[in-house]
């Protein structure tokens, strides 16, 4: 379908584009567009306005800043995934932007975009909040830091304020002795995610110290598996790691939809975050 | 309304652009290239794949003024002087396609994923082509085609 009309305006600074949407609140900041396009196609979206933030400069680029990588909003997934320094400092985010859609849609999606799209079914979100990224928004009146445990809201809604853009993401380095893994279970590469765990596990002398686990579509917002996280500090590998994984879903509220009932991802986010940790600490 | 300067298979085009003006659309009704088909009409198929300044991208999510400035290459693109483009002639000889309508998006896609992985695997071919749906050939003749056509690339290359 045609999308309905709408004003176009491309910013040549962020300031100009915060000043844009500050003054029309139904206009809508335009990056990638590869989840904003389809909206206005289905016709489920009707922005009067699309600042196209795309080519500011200010948000572009993967950033090695000493304790944690920055991540410009309009870093596109395939730039993300190829990055030298995510996949040494961040690996988990290089390994989730891999599974992104596919290649074209990686090519003009962006890492910021998908995340202030806040989609609980999105792949980055969950891996954002386990690794405890911190969203850097700026608007009119500033910048601000928001910690990823308060970024998203409720479903497709973040905290971002009218009139602020996100501009990118801190990614803490963890250092040695971690491991990642991101596993997703899906139908087709552009279908959603079904349910999606990344993890981060830190192991040594065989026990695992600490586990960060971040849960992809098992409730109106992306969500930490707290109860496993807390299971698994000094277990050892083997089959009580399997019982710790039996409460992947504790506390979450999985939506029901075409794909699945709340009781089939329910056993779908047990069944996987037993395979992300067991990934993520070397183990097949 | 926005005017865009867009080069479209070697060719510079300036056009007053409506702003929900999508760029498969721009490509097939104001410059005739209907060699881009609009599939799924949701970015879920890729027969409306085209490469945008050198990447693949599905032309039914992008919109016009997104490709102000860009190079965008399409299936009527690349061949040259009247002779087939080596993996168009793959997918040919390969009889990679049967009713032709993800065909396009096909090509396009494959010579993306070659831009990385100029001798891929089955395996490779199969999430290279991740985004592009056949509903007619069940793939084996498409990935053996890309085969033939990577093969075929790699000679051209070589021999130059």
């Amino acid at each position: 379908m045609i999308p309905a009309q709408f004003d176009y305006v491309r910013a040549t600074s962020l300031s100009e584009a915060c000043q844009e949407l500050a003054s029309d609140e139904d206009a809508k900041a335009l990056a990638g567009g590869q989840s904003l396009l389809p909206l206005l196609r289905l016709r489920l979206a009707y922005p009067s306005k699309l600042v196209d933030i795309g080519r500011l400069p200010e948000l572009s680029g993967v950033h090695d800043r000493g304790d944690h990588v920055f991540i410009g909003a309009m870093a596109t997934h395939d730039e993300v995934m190829r990055s030298g320094v995510v996949n040494t400092e961040c690996p988990l985010v290089a390994l989730a932007a891999a599974t992104v859609a596919d290649p074209a849609v990686r090519h003009r999606g962006t890492f910021g975009g998908s995340l202030a799209h806040s989609d609980p079914a999105g792949d980055l979100p969950a891996v954002v909040l386990a690794l405890d990224g911190v969203f850097v928004a700026r608007s009119a009146e500033g910048e601000r830091e928001i910690p990823a445990a308060e970024f998203f809201v409720d479903y497709l809604e973040s905290a971002l304020r009218p009139g602020e853009i996100l501009v990118g993401v801190r990614i803490p380095k963890l250092g040695a002795g971690w491991g990642f893994h991101y596993e997703k279970f899906h139908r087709t590469a552009q279908a959603w995610t079904i349910v999606g765990v990344a993890a981060a596990v830190r192991r040594s002398n065989g026990a695992i110290q600490e586990a960060r686990i971040g849960l992809a579509n098992m409730g109106p917002t992306p969500v930490r598996a707290r109860a496993v996280e807390t299971a698994l500090q000094g277990m050892e590998l083997g089959d009580q790691l399997k019982q710790a994984c039996q409460e992947a879903d504790a506390d979450t509220s999985p939506p029901s939809d075409l794909h699945a009932q709340p009781d089939y991802r329910r056993h779908l986010a047990r069944v996987l975050t037993h395979r992300a940790v067991r990934g993520a600490s070397g183990s097949p | 309304m926005p005017r865009i300067t867009v080069t479209v298979d070697g060719v510079k085009y300036e056009e007053d652009v409506e702003p929900r003006l999508l760029l498969v659309h721009l490509l097939r009704e104001r410059l005739g290239k209907t060699g881009t088909p609009v599939g799924c009409d949701t970015s879920n198929c890729g027969a409306c794949t085209v490469m945008l300044d050198g990447k693949s991208a599905k032309s039914c999510t992008v919109l016009a003024v997104q490709a102000d400035g860009c190079d965008v290459v399409t299936i009527e693109g690349l061949g040259s002087n009247g002779s087939m483009h080596p993996m168009q002639q793959a997918f040919h000889e390969e009889h990679a396609l049967q009713c032709g309508y993800c065909t396009p998006g096909m090509v396009m896609a494959a010579i993306d994923l070659l831009r990385d992985t100029p001798d891929p695997s089955e395996d490779a071919i199969r999430e290279g082509l991740e985004g592009n749906l056949c509903r007619c050939t069940g793939y084996c003749n498409i990935v053996r085609a890309v085969r033939r056509g990577a093969q075929e690339m790699g000679q051209a290359v070589r021999t130059q």
